[in-house]
C-alpha cells in the first residue's frame, strides 16, 4: 500500500461509517479512491445527473438542495453524499454545491455496493440518520415531489378579485376582464363580505350564453352558491385532489376565515404539463366511449410521470381514481343524453379501489347503482339496465375490466333501491358468514360518484354505525383479513407465488396491498371511522387508539412502500411496451426495494397477528 | 488562516507559441531508443486542445539534491489525471538506485535510505514503464527545473541522448499571481515579505489539505490537486492548453 494511500485510509477512519470498517476494507477502499477539487460556488451534482460513485468530503463543505432549490442539507469534511442516488439506481435528486473550496474522494459504485452487501453497520449508516429504514425511504420519496412539497400560498400572487352578489353579469364579466381572470367570487351584501358564490368563463358560456340569460341578470342567479375551498397551507397536490375528486377548476383559498385568493386549474398544470387534472378536463369534452377510449395512453402517461416525479402513493391512486371517476361520470351523461333523464333518482356507486381512492393503470370495474325507493323494477328498471350496461361496457373499453365476481351495476342484484342496499348491510354485519362476506367485503370501500351522492353517504353512515357494536361481524372480516399472507418465508426470504403462470414472482397487490387494506379496514370499522382511503382510515385508527400503544405509522409506511414499488414496475412495464401486471420478480428489485419490501411484508405480518390475538380468530374457523 | 485569492486571470504573460504536438512528430522520428521512440510515439495534444480535455501526469522525483550534474534521483511518483478526475489508482511509485552516493542531508529530508534502495532497480530499468505512464499525457510538476533538468541528465547519463516533454508548472502559475503582479511589486517596496510558492503554502491558499510533504508521490497527487485548484480559481476550462504548458 503507497504512501497516498494510507494517507487516505487513516482520514476515512476517523469518520463514520468508516470507522466501523476492517482494516481490509479500508484498505481496500483508499486504494480505489479518486479525487477532485471544487472551487466554492460550484456544482458538484446536478439535478438528473447519472452518478456513478459515493461522494466524501476530504475537506470543506457543501450544500445539499431540493430540486425547487430548497435548502435541505449542509455537509463538511468526513461526511458523504449521493448514497440514495446509488441506492435507489437512478439519477440525482438532489443538487449538491460546494460552498467552500472542496476536495472530493470518490468511492465507486460496485465497492459501495459490495460494502452495503457485506457490512452491516455501513448499510444502516448509509440508509438512514433516524431509526426507520421503511420510514426514511418513505420521506426522501416525497421530499423530491415539488406537489407535495410546495404549499398552495406560493400560488397564489395577484389580490383577490370579487364583486358583489347584485352585480350584474355584464358588469361581472368586465370586471373578469379588466383583471385578466377566469373566475370570480361573489361577496355577500350584508358588510360581512363573506364569500356565496363564484363563477367561472365556463359558466358564462354554459349558463349566460347558451341559455340566452340578459346581460342585466344578477350574477346571484347563474353562481355556484356550494362553494369548495381550500386552506392555504395545503400543499399544491391537495388542491389538485380536491379539483380531481370535485371536478372543479377553480378553488377559493382560505386562510383561517377569511378568503385570500382563488387558485386555478392552469397555476396546477403550470407545476405539471400533463397533469391528471389536464386528462379529466379533456374527459368531459368527449362525446362517445370511443373518444373517450382515445384517452387511455394520457392517462398511461399521466401515471407513468407521477411515478417517476416520486408522487406518493396516496396522490397517485387518488388521481388514477379522479380519472376512472371522470370516465364513469362522463359515460353516465352520455348515456343520459341518449336514452333521456331517469325515471326516479340515483346514485352510481364505486367500490373496491376506486372508492378508496388506491387506484393504478390495471383495475376491474366495481359499481352499483343505489336508486331513490319509488323505484318500480317493471317500470323502470329497463332505464336502469340499460344506463348500467352502457357505462359498464364503456368503461370496458376504456380499460377497467369487467368484474370477474359480477360486481357490476348490470348485475340485478347490485341495482337496487336505497332501502333494499341498507337491508343488505343490515343483513352482512348482524348475521355475519365469513364466506357471504368474503363477496361483498368489497362494498365495505364505497363511494358515491354521480347523481344523488347523499344516498351513498346515508349507507357509509350506517355501516360506520352499526359495524363497531357487531364484534362477531369485525371477528367474520378479520378473519377473511388473514386469508391473503405477506410473501415471507421463516429466514425472512421470498415465497414466490407457486400458480403457474407467475412463478418466481411476487404478486405485490395481492400479497401486500390488499391484505394490508383488508387490515386497515376492519380497524376502521371497529373505530366506527367513515373514511373510505386507507391512509385516512389509518388517522381515525390512530385517534381512536384502538391499536394500543401504536399509532400506526408502521402500517403506513409500509402501505406506501409497497404501493409505490408496485407502481414503480408497472410504470416500467407500461415505459417498455409490455402489459403491465402486479408481480415483480425480486431479482429485478433493486437491493435497496429488497430490503425495505421485507421490512414492510413483516409489519403486515405483525399486523395480521395482532388482528388474529384481538378477534380471537383460530386458524380452522 | 491564508491570505485570499486574487481575482481570477483569464491570459497568462507567457511563451504560448510551443507546439509540443509538432515537436513531438520530430522526435519521434529522430528516436532511435525504443523505448524514446514508443514515448515520442504516443503523440502529444495540440497547443489549442481545451484544458478540460487534456490527459495530464503529475510527476515528482525525490533526488539525493538539488544540481542534477552532482546528485541523483531515488524515487518517482507518477499520478494520472484531468481535471474532472484524479486517477489515484492508476498512480505509480519506483524507488531507483542513485549512481550518486546519498547524502546524509537529503536523507533526513526523504527518509529513503541505503538499505531501502539496495534491492531498487537503476532508473534504466524501469524507464519503459516510467516512459509508457507519460505517454500521450502532459506532465505536472511543482517547480520544473527539478525534474526536467535530473529526467534529462538521468537520461544522458544513461543512453547519451536528453529527453524532452511539456511541462505545466503549478510553481510558475502561483510564481506569475504573487511574484511579478504590481500587487507583488508593491508588497516589495512595502518591504513585505514575498507570498511563499512553495507548495504546501501555495495549496492552503486554495484550501487543500496539508499533506506530509516529501514523497514523490504525495508531492504527484499534491500538485494533481493543486493544479485542479488553480484552473477552476484562475482559467476557464476552454483555455488552450498551448497557454499554459512550457
Amino acid at each position: 500500500m503507497e504512501v497516498e494511500q494510507i494517507e487516505i485510509r487513516e482520514h476515512l477512519r476517523r469518520f463514520a461509517p468508516f470507522d466501523s470498517l476492517t482494516d481490509e476494507w479500508l484498505d481496500r477502499v483508499a486504494c480505489q479512491v479518486e479525487i477532485a477539487y471544487f472551487k466554492a460556488g460550484s456544482t458538484i451534482l446536478k439535478f438528473g445527473q447519472e452518478i456513478s460513485d459515493l461522494h466524501y468530503i476530504r475537506s470543506g463543505a457543501v450544500e445539499v438542495y431540493r430540486r425547487n432549490g430548497n435548502f435541505y442539507n449542509r455537509q463538511a469534511e468526513g461526511e458523504i453524499f449521493g448514497q440514495w442516488a446509488l441506492l435507489m439506481g437512478r439519477a440525482v435528486r438532489f443538487p449538491v454545491k460546494a460552498i467552500e473550496d472542496t476536495l472530493i474522494y470518490y468511492i465507486k459504485a460496485e465497492l459501495f455496493h459490495k460494502l452495503w452487501e457485506a457490512q452491516e453497520v455501513f448499510a444502516d449508516f448509509v440508509e438512514i440518520d433516524d431509526p426507520s429504514r421503511l420510514r426514511s425511504a418513505v420521506v426522501e420519496r416525497e421530499q423530491n415531489n415539488e406537489l407535495m412539497t410546495s404549499r398552495l400560498d406560493k400560488l397564489l400572487s395577484r389580490d383577490l378579485v370579487r364583486v358583489a352578489q347584485s352585480a350584474t353579469l355584464q358588469q361581472a364579466a368586465q370586471l373578469m376582464t379588466d383583471e385578466g381572470v377566469s373566475s370570480l367570487l361573489i361577496s355577500a351584501e350584508d358588510g360581512s363580505n363573506a364569500i356565496v358564490g363564484i363563477i367561472t368563463d365556463r359558466d358564462l358560456r354554459t349558463r349566460v350564453l347558451a341559455k340566452g340569460l340578459g346581460y342585466d341578470t344578477p350574477v346571484s342567479a347563474i353562481m355556484s352558491s356550494d362553494v369548495i375551498s381550500i386552506p392555504s397551507d395545503a400543499f399544491v397536490f391537495e388542491a389538485m385532489l380536491l379539483m380531481l375528486r370535485h371536478n372543479v377548476h377553480h378553488l377559493p383559498v382560505k386562510q383561517r376565515d377569511e378568503t385570500i385568493g382563488v387558485v386555478g386549474l392552469s397555476d396546477i398544470i403550470r407545476y405539471e404539463s400533463q397533469s391528471s387534472l389536464y386528462i379529466v378536463s379533456h374527459i368531459h369534452h368527449r362525446q362517445s366511449a370511443e373518444e373517450l377510449a382515445e384517452l387511455v395512453p394520457e392517462a398511461k402517461a399521466a401515471f407513468v410521470r407521477m411515478v417517476n416525479e416520486d408522487a406518493n402513493s396516496h396522490m397517485i391512486g387518488s388521481a388514477m381514481a379522479g380519472i376512472g371517476r371522470s370516465f364513469t361520470r362522463r359515460l353516465l351523461e352520455l348515456a343520459e343524453a341518449e336514452l333521456g333523464p331517469p325515471p326516479v333518482p340515483y346514485c352510481f356507486l364505486a367500490a373496491g379501489s376506486m372508492a378508496r381512492d388506491e387506484q393504478f393503470i390495471i383495475t376491474d370495474q366495481d359499481n352499483a347503482l343505489v336508486l331513490d325507493d319509488r323505484f318500480d323494477p317493471k317500470q323502470h328498471d329497463a332505464y336502469f339496465h340499460q344506463l348500467a350496461a352502457r357505462v359498464s361496457d364503456g368503461l370496458a373499453a376504456c380499460g377497467y375490466s369487467y368484474c370477474k365476481g359480477g360486481i357490476m351495476a348490470t348485475n340485478p342484484h347490485w341495482r337496487q333501491p336505497l332501502s333494499v342496499w341498507k337491508q343488505y348491510f343490515t343483513d352482512w354485519i348482524d348475521k355475519p358468514d365469513p364466506r357471504a362476506l368474503l363477496n361483498s367485503s368489497i362494498f365495505f370501500d364505497l363511494d358515491g360518484v354521480y347523481g344523488e351522492v347523499a344516498f351513498a353517504d346515508s349507507l357509509k353512515r350506517l355501516v360506520a354505525d352499526r359495524a363497531r357494536q357487531r364484534p362477531l361481524f369485525l371477528a367474520a372480516l378479520a378473519r377473511n383479513a388473514l386469508n391473503r399472507t405477506p410473501p415471507l418465508g421463516f429466514f425472512r426470504t421470498f415465497v414466490m407465488e407457486k400458480d403457474g403462470k407467475h412463478n418466481n414472482s411476487i404478486n405485490l397487490k395481492r400479497r401486500g396491498t390488499a391484505p394490508l387494506s383488508d387490515v386497515i379496514r376492519v380497524h376502521a370499522l371497529a373505530c366506527g371511522s367513515i373514511a373510505q382511503n386507507s391512509f385516512n382510515r389509518l388517522k381515525d385508527i390512530a385517534d381512536s387508539r384502538i391499536l394500543g400503544h401504536s399509532n400506526g405509522d408502521d402500517l403506513r409506511d409500509a402501505l406506501e412502500f409497497i404501493a409505490v414499488v408496485r407502481a414503480r414496475h408497472q410504470a416500467l412495464d407500461i415505459e417498455a411496451g409490455r402489459e403491465p401486471d402486479n408481480n415483480v420478480e425480486p431479482e429485478h428489485l433493486t437491493q435497496f426495494e429488497r430490503r425495505n419490501l421485507k421490512d414492510a411484508f413483516e409489519v403486515i405480518s405483525n399486523a395480521q397477528k395482532f388482528l388474529r390475538m384481538r378477534y380471537q380468530v383460530n386458524r380452522i374457523g | 488562516m491564508a491570505p485570499p485569492l486574487p481575482p481570477p486571470e483569464q491570459t497568462l504573460p507567457i511563451d504560448t507559441g510551443l507546439d509540443w504536438q509538432a515537436r513531438f512528430a520530430q522526435l519521434h522520428a529522430q528516436a532511435r531508443d525504443p523505448r524514446l521512440r514508443a514515448y515520442y510515439g504516443a503523440g502529444m495534444v495540440s497547443p489549442q486542445t481545451p484544458l478540460s480535455d487534456v490527459p495530464f501526469a503529475a510527476m515528482d522525483f525525490e533526488t539525493t539534491g538539488l544540481n542534477p550534474q552532482r546528485h541523483a534521483i531515488v524515487s518517482i511518483g507518477v499520478v494520472p489525471f484531468t481535471l474532472q478526475r484524479i486517477q489515484l489508482p492508476q498512480s505509480r511509485h519506483w524507488l531507483v538506485q542513485p549512481q550518486r552516493p546519498l547524502l546524509k542531508q537529503s536523507v533526513t529530508f526523504h527518509h529513503i535510505t541505503d538499505s531501502d534502495l539496495t534491492q531498487a532497480p537503476d532508473l534504466s530499468d524501469i524507464l519503459s514503464d516510467l516512459l509508457q505512464a507519460l505517454a500521450g499525457r502532459v506532465v505536472v510538476v511543482h517547480h520544473r527545473t527539478i525534474e526536467r533538468g535530473f529526467f534529462e541528465a538521468a537520461l544522458q547519463l544513461r543512453l547519451g541522448k536528453s529527453i524532452e516533454f511539456p511541462v505545466v508548472d503549478t510553481m510558475e502559475i502561483e510564481a506569475q499571481r504573487h511574484r511579478q503582479s504590481s500587487m507583488s511589486l508593491w508588497r516589495r517596496l512595502l518591504g513585505r515579505r514575498p507570498v511563499s510558492i512553495r507548495l504546501a503554502d501555495s495549496r492552503e491558499r486554495y484550501h487543500l489539505p496539508y499533506y506530509p510533504p516529501h514523497h514523490a508521490l504525495m508531492d504527484a497527487l499534491a500538485s494533481a490537486e493543486l493544479l485542479q485548484a488553480q484552473i477552476a480559481h484562475r482559467y476557464d476550462p476552454d483555455l488552450p492548453i498551448g497557454r499554459l504548458w512550457l
